[in-house]
């Protein structure tokens, strides 16, 4: 069980964040950059020491400023592989693997012994004695795994762990990274600004963004209900704030949407585009929720065009090509935009 | 590069800067004695000088490298209040004139110095006109090179490095050991080379400070400047080792020397 405080200042970075992971679990902390994800693994490492905080693993105090502790980085029971891996460019592949349990007082030959073992669990035995200038992303990054797990940590921290490969590689490597975790038993945290990674390989994702988690929860929750104009936007979904009282909901700018759910308070509200419609002239039927706009971008996405209708409610619908040129859409031309008040979906701000 | 043709006037100048470089250096080659290079390098006070010579600049540069290291890492690691203001005064003997700093070490650590009274009565220890002194003043004018090569070595490299074997359970000593050192270890051979260098030509802190007995504190720089009056050949073949040596540092430090920025 991980539970971390912290809160420090860094140059512009006012990190102010709790996170807390479970035995076996897999976290992975996803924001924009400069969020503070990197500073924040540093300072649960021990390398960044904390304003205030406190940070605990399995029962053991790793740090608490409100009794001046803390316990230098080589001292905590963590593992970390660091984005562009820093392998030790004068060591071999065996020697970086080695260098973690040489430093813990481990015997030269049972180190080696050791290392080498690790090596062949993850696949790369055979680049024992290269140099990690010699060594592919992919093998460098499993090396690097081997020396943060042959410590033998209770909690692995992994940043940006495929953000060194080209974009050829990393689904491959992925999925080794993914089956690799999955044989460590202890807390992995994964540090990523890549929707796609955070999902593809943790349990559960916390959104950080300016130093401030804005969001936890299940893959499946987050972008189900994102409760961030960041991750709406990763997940490409409209996000609308608003109070709602006896199904209307009135979003900032004065408009109003008729929802079928029945939540009060202060909501937000998701459209997703496809179910945004768009016509030339005011729609009749049962549509509650008509506005005008006008169509400020048209974005060619293959099959499908996301057009940007601004106006008294800002939003983004989804079309075909072939409605675009039966609507005459163009840029800043007029248009009306229906959307039914099933396909809202209205949860507590 | 973009390669044009220079005007007149520049093409002029530029020569004569170069002729002002490489006359002297063809007048020490046309006097050379090479029928008797050998005997002249090899005459007692010759061999006696180039050993000192030897033994002074290696341990110089070794009592650099003990205290220059460490002198580095503050500098490129510690904020401290009056960081420039120390470095400067470290780095002052590269441009002080030497004749300067051997009468400060004088001053300092002379007999009736300010330490070197203390050093006298307390340890029995006297600096000037020993081996010692000379290895004290040439380590004064040589030392500079090396912690301002290694400072550099220390800020361009990655810290990342430190940070990652710190978390695999180095202490600080061993991550500088295994890491660290390692890692600036071409600057580390560089500014050694340098400090080597300067310290082998060496003259005016130690005439002042060491005096000039042949076998203490005679090394070769001080043997070519009293060989000229009495045996210009030896003069001539002493300094060509001297040359020699130089010449052999700028070739081997080439890629920061010798290229254009």
């Amino acid at each position: 069980m991980l539970t971390a405080q912290v809160a420090l200042r860094l140059g512009t970075l006012d990190l102010d964040v709790t996170i807390e992971a479970a035995p076996g679990e897999i976290v992975a902390v996803l924001g924009p950059n400069g969020a503070g994800k990197t500073t924040l693994l540093r300072a649960v490492a021990g390398l960044v020491p904390l304003t205030r905080g406190r940070v605990t693993l399995d029962d053991v105090v790793l740090e608490d400023t409100a009794r001046d502790l803390h316990l230098p980085p080589e001292r905590r029971p963590i593992g970390v592989v660091f984005q562009d891996y820093l392998l030790f460019p004068h060591l071999s592949a065996l020697e970086n693997v080695a260098f973690g349990l040489r430093a813990r007082g481990v015997a030269a030959r049972e180190a080696r012994a050791r290392a080498e073992s690790w090596l062949d669990r993850l696949g790369v035995a055979k680049y024992a004695d290269a140099r990690p200038r010699a060594l592919s992303g992919g093998q460098a990054q499993r090396v690097a795994l081997a020396r943060a797990l042959a410590i033998d940590p209770r909690l692995l921290l992994l940043d940006e762990p495929l953000a060194a490969l080209d974009a050829s590689a990393r689904g491959e490597v992925r999925r080794d990274l993914k089956r690799h975790l999955a044989s460590f038993a202890g807390i992995r945290i994964v540090i990523t600004h890549d929707p796609l990674e955070a999902v593809a390989l943790a349990d559960r994702l916390v959104i950080l963004e300016r130093g401030r988690v804005v969001q936890t929860g299940s893959p499946t929750e987050v972008t189900q209900r994102p409760r961030s104009r960041y991750v709406a936007d990763l997940v490409g979904v409209n996000l609308l704030r608003g109070t709602a009282t006896a199904g209307q909901v009135a979003v900032s700018g004065g408009a109003s949407l008729q929802s079928a759910e029945g939540v009060d308070g202060e909501v937000f509200a998701v459209i997703h585009p496809r179910a945004v419609a768009l016509h030339r002239a005011r729609p009749e039927g049962s549509p509650r929720n008509v506005w005008r706009g006008r169509a400020s971008a048209l974005d060619f996405q293959g099959d499908r065009v996301r057009v940007g209708v601004e106006g008294e409610m800002p939003i983004i619908a989804e079309v075909t090509p072939a409605a675009v040129r039966e609507l005459d859409l163009a840029e800043g031309g007029e248009v009306w935009v229906s959307v039914k008040a099933t396909e809202i979906t209205v949860y507590p701000a | 590069m973009r390669s044009e043709r220079p005007p007149n006037l520049f093409a002029f100048l530029a020569a004569v800067g170069v002729a002002f470089f490489v006359l002297p250096l063809v007048g020490l080659l046309y006097r050379a004695p090479w029928e008797t290079a050998l005997g002249d390098l090899t005459t007692p006070e010759a061999l006696t000088a180039l050993r000192l010579s030897f033994v002074v600049s290696l341990a110089a540069t070794a009592l650099a490298l003990l205290l220059g290291v460490p002198l580095a890492w503050v500098y490129a690691r510690v904020a401290f209040r009056g960081r420039d203001i120390v470095r400067a005064l470290t780095t002052l003997p590269m441009i002080l004139p030497p004749v300067v700093g051997g009468v400060a070490l004088l001053f300092a650590f002379g007999r009736r110095g300010l330490f070197g009274q203390a050093l006298d009565t307390m340890f029995g220890i006297r600096l000037p006109f020993t081996t010692a002194g000379a290895i004290l003043a040439a380590t004064f004018v040589a030392m500079p090179f090396l912690v301002l090569t290694v400072e550099a070595g220390l800020r361009s490299m990655d810290r990342r490095y430190e940070d990652a074997a710190r978390t695999l359970g180095a202490s600080r000593w061993l991550v500088f050991r295994r890491v660290t050192l390692p890692l600036i270890a071409p600057s580390v051979f560089a500014g050694a080379v340098l400090c080597w260098a300067r310290a082998l030509g060496e003259f005016g802190a130690t005439i002042t400070f060491a005096g000039n007995l042949p076998g203490t504190t005679q090394t070769l720089p001080l043997a070519v400047y009293i060989a000229l009056e009495t045996r210009p050949e030896v003069a001539i073949m002493l300094s060509l080792v001297l040359l020699a040596v130089s010449l052999a540092i700028l070739v081997a430090m080439r890629d920061r020397y010798l290229r254009a920025f």
